[in-house]
């Protein structure tokens, strides 16, 4: 039974299907209840749930965060927002330090389900701190799993999926795409959560992505085509883990690999991907893997994303000097 | 009660009418006094005995501990020259090199003993790195707690088990845990309680406050346990606060009150009053027991280079222990016979403690890729593998070493 839907309308299902489901589930962060989250991503759940299970918290990330943990020490599976993706930092040490190592801490005798909502990334012209793409200072600790999906479909399985697992998820929400409208089939069977899907195949290139980018490098897939280039989509979905094996399989077949981010390119997760990739396929590359993503300096004012931000000819641009070599 | 309500309910009794307390309605006289104090004179604190082992009566706290006998005084007494001597061993196992390192409680015996035997087993406490006398009262085996510090693990127990979280050496992070966990009680409908230990240094930091501003939106039944042992390292507690720590909370709405730290009764009447406020869904409460860490901060600090021999020496003078003895001297209590005993069994704890550090394996390489997720990564198991792989490679030269 497929429904079109709205990304954010997407994750708000699914929500509202994890609370129905499994009392044990809550929802908490700032100006999540009445006002439904400033993107109404949880619109009307504390309506029909109640305030004990769809909790507006103090104005305190760090707050959130670890009580999310004690939370979750006492049986509840706590899904909380961020607001921003800027307002992460002040939860940081509580993630990192806390969330993260819990159940190593523990040898294993305590699990921590908690899944962080934030959405991410630029292309909504907004104010400082509120379109950066911080996954990769995520992605660097261990014991967090971080995914990030770039459609409709994928936001409402792959939430399902982070809140029934037992590992800490930071839910990276895309949300410059959050009013694309796509097919969501509530009764299908997801795949694996961690697993990368081609999303265009091709034999010339393949680009890798997730979240905002992959809807680009479709763009970027078709404006090739036209000049006659077959270009492969993967969209990775998940940054920790990453599907290696699926970016491995699409490189031996294409022979190149550009990674494309919203992230700053140094230390970002194209960087671990190139090097992983070279590793694995040195004798298959023809080029060296290439990264498109922002720069070494702050997210710049608006009027100035998107000579930051990576678009379509950027990203052609890397296509070409790829398939230069 | 259930989180619905936002607002803390309005306390049975005013806290503010007791020495040493400031209430969540309105800064009473006492409070005011206690406040205004603070250039002049320290402010009152709770107290049934003093440092001569003289029971002093207290109309508001005595009721706490009305029912404690002659044989629970001697078991509080036990617990705390047991957990002493445990102490004791441990810093003599560092100094001979079986611990990395250790964080002594000398001098806080009252403090956690008094605190710990407050608790029912269904409560629940999270920990510093400094609870060893609260572990001993929940039933942690001393040696579980040696682990961490000997560099086998990083937290030797099962939490669940003795209701005793890990203990959490990021100063101050554990109080929003123990906010989350008692949130977490209020919505099963139980009335257990929580207790969060953290120090004067701890009251510093933005954990703390964001714990106190939760548990007060949320009525969540948590006593937070500040041990202000004057000392965050080399930092006395007039660099954390221009007010005595109890009265933080007043500004979030809940009631504070200073114990005398060194008093195990006075920490078991507070603690048991916290505990009943938070049972009966009155909220939190801020104990700060003022006490002394009369040892280093750790092994591996040296306070000679800031504080002096007469402060340790007039805190001696108060020492927990001591005056809890000479208390059941004075009213016999205790025979000789008794102290002898508990000597032995002392000796016999710090020999039992001794070899279990001294026959405690190191762990297998392998542990270092255990439970970093329960569902598994894959990057993980990629790095496992090659690790083995790599270990294996070794295994014609030294026999599979």
């Amino acid at each position: 039974m497929a429904e079109k839907m709205a990304l954010a309308k997407a994750i708000n299902e699914s929500l509202r299907r994890a609370l129905d489901a499994d009392p044990k589930v809550v929802v908490m962060g700032e100006d999540v209840g009445k006002l439904g989250g400033v993107f109404r991503v949880t619109d009307g759940l504390q309506k029909d749930f109640g305030e004990s299970r769809v909790i507006d918290t103090p104005l305190a990330e760090s707050g959130i965060v670890g009580t999310a943990i004690g939370l979750a020490l006492r049986g509840y599976r706590p899904v909380v927002e961020i607001q921003f993706d800027g307002f992460v930092f002040p939860a940081y040490d509580q993630i990192v330090t806390q969330l993260a190592k819990m159940h190593a801490r523990a040898l294993g005798k305590v699990k921590m389900p908690v899944v962080v909502r934030i959405p991410y990334g630029g292309g909504i012209g907004a104010v400082e701190h509120h379109s950066e793409s911080p996954e990769a200072l995520f992605a660097h600790v261990a014991g967090l799993k971080i995914v990030s999906p770039s459609n409709a479909s994928d936001a409402y399985w792959m939430m399902q999926q982070a809140i029934q697992s037992d590992d800490p998820v930071i839910f990276f929400e895309p949300k410059r795409r959050y009013w694309d409208k796509g097919e969501v089939d509530i009764e299908a069977i997801p795949g694996p959560l961690h697993k990368a899907k081609v999303v265009r195949e091709g034999t010339d290139l393949t680009l890798a992505a997730y979240g905002p980018m992959v809807k680009l490098c479709q763009e970027v897939a078709d404006a090739a085509a036209e000049e006659g280039r077959s270009l492969e989509v993967l969209d990775l979905r998940s940054v920790s883990p990453i599907d290696f094996d699926a970016v491995q399989a699409s490189v031996e077949r294409t022979r190149r690999l550009v990674v494309v981010h919203e992230a700053p390119v140094f230390f970002g997760s194209g960087a671990e991907i190139a090097a992983r990739i070279t590793e694995r396929c040195f004798y298959h590359l023809e080029a060296p893997v290439l990264r498109v993503g922002g720069y070494h300096a702050p997210y710049p004012p608006a009027r100035l994303e998107e000579s930051y931000l990576p678009d379509l000819d950027r990203v052609l641009d890397a296509v070409d000097r790829s398939l230069a070599y | 009660m259930t989180v619905e309500s936002t607002a803390a309910r309005t306390p049975r009794r005013s806290a503010g009418n007791k020495a040493g307390t400031t209430g969540t309605k309105r800064t009473t006289s006492t409070a005011k006094k206690a406040a205004g104090a603070g250039k002049s004179a320290e402010p009152a604190l709770v107290q049934l005995l003093t440092p001569e082992g003289k029971r002093v009566k207290n109309a508001e706290f005595d009721k706490y501990v009305a029912d404690v006998t002659a044989e629970d005084l001697r078991g509080l007494y036990r617990d705390m020259v047991l957990t002493r001597r445990f102490d004791a061993e441990a810093t003599a196992l560092q100094r001979q090199g079986e611990l990395g390192l250790w964080a002594s409680l000398l001098g806080q015996e009252a403090a956690q003993i008094g605190s710990g035997r407050a608790l029912r087993d269904d409560d629940y406490v999270f920990p510093t790195y400094r609870e060893h006398g609260v572990a001993w009262c929940r039933g942690v085996d001393p040696t579980n707690l040696l682990g961490m510090f000997r560099g086998v693990n990083n937290g030797g127990w099962d939490p669940n088990s003795n209701n005793f979280h890990l203990y959490t050496i990021v100063i101050g992070s554990q109080t929003l845990h123990a906010t989350g966990y008692a949130m977490g009680i209020t919505k099963d409908g139980a009335d257990s309680a929580v207790i969060a230990y953290f120090g004067d240094g701890a009251s510093s930091q933005g954990d703390v406050a964001e714990a106190f501003t939760f548990s007060a939106v949320y009525n969540a039944p948590v006593v937070f346990f500040c041990q202000n042992n004057q000392w965050a390292i080399s930092e006395p507690t007039e660099k954390q606060s221009r007010v005595p720590l109890y009265q933080r909370a007043q500004g979030y709405g809940f009631p504070g009150v200073r114990v005398d730290g060194n008093d195990v009764l006075a920490n078991l009447a507070v603690t048991k009053w916290a505990l009943e406020r938070a049972r009966a869904g009155e909220g939190p409460t801020l104990v700060e027991a003022f006490t002394y860490r009369m040892g280093a901060h750790t092994t591996s600090d040296d306070p000679t280079r800031y504080r002096t021999d007469d402060e340790r020496l007039a805190w001696e003078a108060k020492d927990p222990i001591l005056r809890l003895r000479r208390y059941l001297e004075a009213v016999n209590h205790a025979d000789e016979g008794f102290f002898a005993e508990l000597e032995t069994e002392s000796e016999a704890l710090g020999k039992r403690v001794r070899e279990a550090v001294r026959a405690m394996p190191d762990p297998d390489h392998f542990a270092i890729f255990e439970n970093v997720y329960a569902d598994g990564h894959a990057l993980v198991d990629e790095e496992r593998a090659q690790f083995a792989a790599y270990q294996a490679s070794f295994a014609d030269e030294d026999g599979g070493k």
